[in-house]
């Protein structure tokens, strides 16, 4: 039972959806609204899962005292800080007149997002510019003809997708400057290339769907 | 050097940063001295490349810090042209007649702010001043948000401010729901389906702009601002496919190449990639914003690491014909 | 002192304890990371509780009366047994129900506009490019029937790439090459963006040495 029923929901769910795409009537619409919902429902309660497992292994690590409890125990406080400030504007939000909402302008809520979660989420991934730079420089060969077209066809989206790619051709005839390179070799070679890539992973995508409605693929069970 | 000097140097640099009079802009001509030492400093790490002696990593780091800094600080501006694909996106807006209805779709986060907020204000700045309708949502619980902070911007303006735009009847925020596709999905049927309430919990039905609203076929244009998944992808198999819905998008950089084949196949409107995308953006709509101001500092970074590039490859090169020397 | 100035402070300073990891890890930076899973985490709990459970799920079944919304939420309550040892098998329910929903959602769209409708503009844009008169346009689109149906060989692996068909699938490596070489030209380009962000961050809103 463990395992058959968990089998039996996905087949459902999965052969609704399908069904609804041809289907679009009574009573397969009716299935598509309330599985949708539904879905909405499930998807914020995996959120609630991600995060309550987050502070399930902080509270674990301060319980243990292991080596960066200190760090288990800044996390949990940054998670309430967020939360609280959260739930009350939420709260408050509701009592107003007219109503507002926890993330308006003003609110502790809004200020947190601005002015600590704004800056942190950007800068974490800001920082990869370096690392891009460092390892074009150090990674980056033109050892084969692959890896020279590879190159190439970087060089001229590089160049050709600034102004400076036009200051520096601005004087050859509109179809030879660089930006006219860059936009042809995004238009063609490059939709191309990322067709048969879409193609490809399309083809893939529905032989795995298949076999995980039909039960074959089972991985999403184990654990 | 004793560790607490570095934390010296760097505090007596913040002060002094503090301390120097605002705003610096430096002359064309000083622009043009620092350009030249750039490249001077560049061709001397080609020099010591091909002598065998690989930088270090930070040292570029530096050069990438210096390329994206120092530009703030130039007087220089080099006129921007328009992308066939920024141009049809433009065309598509522009031709929407005066009420037109336009759903908004914010689905991205802080990170993808610098390339996409842009796009969002001047957007915005356009759908206000040419009386288009703005429904608002996101698949990102960030998007709404960023949509705000737009919105909250544009209305600052003074031509926009005289028009005294009224939240309901001239635009609303729907607010985020999760379920990804599947929001699209129920959208394509019901909106009031999927967004019952906007982000102040006001009933759908009594919001003036919603009147008549009922799902897709009610909306005249949808411009996607989309750094991922769910995003222009999602938009595209299940609105464009499904329901015929004409749309628009503007993406991170990262995203844009693949999303090609959709604006070949002419199911995507139009594209805005990334902060150039949204400089070309920007430049059709004649709202300058800050993607204008990024261009410089885009370019000379993209000059900087082109440079580390050939260097990279050149000592390849010099590396090859030295084996091949010893072999023969 | 006024918040807004606390919060650009605030910002300034967790942005250079990130940016402090370029140069080597240090505990500045473990502290800015810290704060950034908890405030991440938070941020989504809430949302996601206001603007689902709160919105759609509570509103929905207390004062609207769609009781059927009490299935996700009973579907929804199953999952967090996951926090649990030992009745975390109850959790295979609800994530069966979105593995099953989304596979069957994917497979009809993938298969539709991912393969179907790109196969068919593929052919169909050559055809007409052939009587549109544009060669600039034709040869564009020739282009992309080649690469499309080379990079295609390529990826079909059930054969040996040998001879003719080695060749086909070689001139696909090419094409497929080309368009990495693209993403990655526009890879830099967003990362260089993003860090632009934050310069103009510290040098407008912080130090205000640039309007």
């Amino acid at each position: 039972m463990k395992r058959e029923i968990p089998l039996i929901i996905t087949f459902v769910a999965g052969v609704a959806f399908v069904l609804q795409y041809f289907i679009p009537h009574y009573p397969f619409n009716r299935f598509e609204n309330i599985f949708s919902d539904w879905f909405s429902i499930v998807g914020a309660f995996a959120i609630w899962l991600g995060a309550l497992s987050l502070m399930k292994l902080c509270l674990l690590n301060i319980s243990k005292k292991s080596s960066d409890w200190p760090i288990s125990l800044l996390i949990i406080v940054s998670f309430l800080a967020i939360v609280i400030a959260g739930a009350i504007d939420g709260f408050h939000g509701l009592n107003n007149v007219p109503a507002t909402s926890f993330r308006d302008p003003g609110t502790n809520f809004d200020w947190l997002y601005q002015k600590v979660y704004t800056p942190l989420s950007s800068t974490m991934f800001a920082i990869l510019a370096f690392f891009v730079a460092s390892a074009s420089y150090r990674a980056f060969r033109a050892r084969n003809t692959a890896a020279t077209l590879l190159l190439f066809s970087a060089f001229f989206v590089m160049i050709g997708r600034v102004p400076v790619g036009d200051y520096l051709s601005g004087w050859l005839p509109e179809r030879m400057q660089l930006s006219h390179w860059a936009n042809w070799l995004m238009a063609f070679p490059n939709t191309a290339g990322q067709r048969a890539v879409m193609i490809g992973i399309a083809l893939g995508t529905v032989s795995t769907s298949l076999r995980i409605i039909l039960g074959i693929e089972r991985s999403h069970l184990e654990g | 050097m004793k560790k607490y000097y570095y934390w010296i140097i760097l505090a007596a640099l913040i002060i002094v940063l503090i301390l120097l009079p605002k705003p610096l802009i430096v002359s064309p001509t000083v622009s043009t001295i620092i350009t030249v030492l750039l490249g001077l400093a560049l061709a001397g790490v080609l020099v010591l490349t091909l002598r065998g002696h690989m930088i270090g990593r930070r040292t570029v780091f530096l050069f990438i810090g210096v390329s994206l800094t120092l530009p703030f600080f130039m007087n220089y501006r080099m006129p921007i042209k328009v992308s066939p694909e920024v141009q049809t996106l433009y065309d598509a807006i522009a031709k929407l007649p005066p009420g037109s209805k336009v759903l908004a779709a914010f689905d991205y986060d802080p990170p993808s702010a610098p390339e996409l907020q842009p796009q969002a204000e001047a957007f915005m700045a356009f759908a206000f001043k040419h009386n288009l309708k703005v429904i608002i949502m996101g698949l990102w619980p960030q998007g709404p948000q960023q949509a705000d902070m737009a919105v909250t911007k544009v209305l600052q303006e003074p031509e926009i401010r005289a028009k005294n735009l009224r939240y309901g009847v001239d635009y609303v925020n729907l607010g985020f729901q999760s379920g990804n596709e599947f929001v699209i999905q129920r959208m394509g049927t019901s909106f009031s389906g999927m967004f019952p309430r906007d982000i102040y919990n006001t009933d759908y039905d009594k919001i003036p702009l919603l009147n008549g609203v009922e799902n897709f076929s009610n909306i005249d244009f949808v411009f996607n601002l989309s750094s991922g998944q769910p995003g222009t992808v999602e938009w595209v198999q299940i609105a464009v496919d499904r329901y015929g819905v004409k749309l628009g998008a503007g993406n991170t950089a990262v995203q844009a190449p693949s999303v090609y084949p959709y604006l070949s196949s002419r199911r995507l409107t139009g594209l805005a990639g990334g902060m150039t995308g949204a400089a070309e953006f920007e430049q059709a709509t004649k709202e300058i914003g800050k993607a204008n101001t990024y261009i410089l500092s885009q370019s000379f970074s993209h000059m900087v690491v082109i440079a580390f590039i050939i260097i990279g490859n050149a000592a390849l090169f010099v590396g090859y014909r030295k084996s091949k020397q010893k072999g023969a | 002192m006024d918040s807004t100035l606390i919060g650009t402070w605030l910002a300034a300073l967790l942005t250079l304890g990130i940016m402090s990891f370029i140069y080597k890890d240090n505990l500045y930076y473990k502290i800015c990371e810290a704060i950034f899973i908890g405030v991440s985490a938070g941020y989504w709990f809430i949302t996601y509780f206001w603007d689902s459970l709160y919105r759609i799920a509570w509103i929905g079944i207390v004062h609207e009366g769609r009781y059927v919304l009490l299935g996700g939420v009973i579907l929804g309550a199953m999952m967090l047994t996951r926090l649990f040892g030992k009745i975390g098998w109850i959790a295979r329910w609800p994530l069966a129900f979105i593995v099953g929903a989304t596979a069957g959602l994917k497979m009809m769209v993938y298969f539709t506009t991912n393969a179907m409708a790109q196969i068919h503009d593929t052919v169909y844009d050559t055809v007409t490019a052939f009587g549109g008169g544009d060669l600039y346009n034709l040869i564009g689109r020739l282009v992309i029937l080649l690469g499309t149906v080379t990079g295609l060989v390529y990826f079909y692996f059930s054969k040996e790439h040998k001879g003719l068909f080695g060749g086909v699938a070689k001139v696909g490596t090419w094409f497929l090459m080309i368009t990495f070489g693209a993403s990655f030209g526009y890879t830099v380009m967003s990362r260089m963006s993003l860090l632009l962000g934050r310069i103009d961050f510290l040098l407008t809103d912080w130090l205000k040495l640039v309007k």
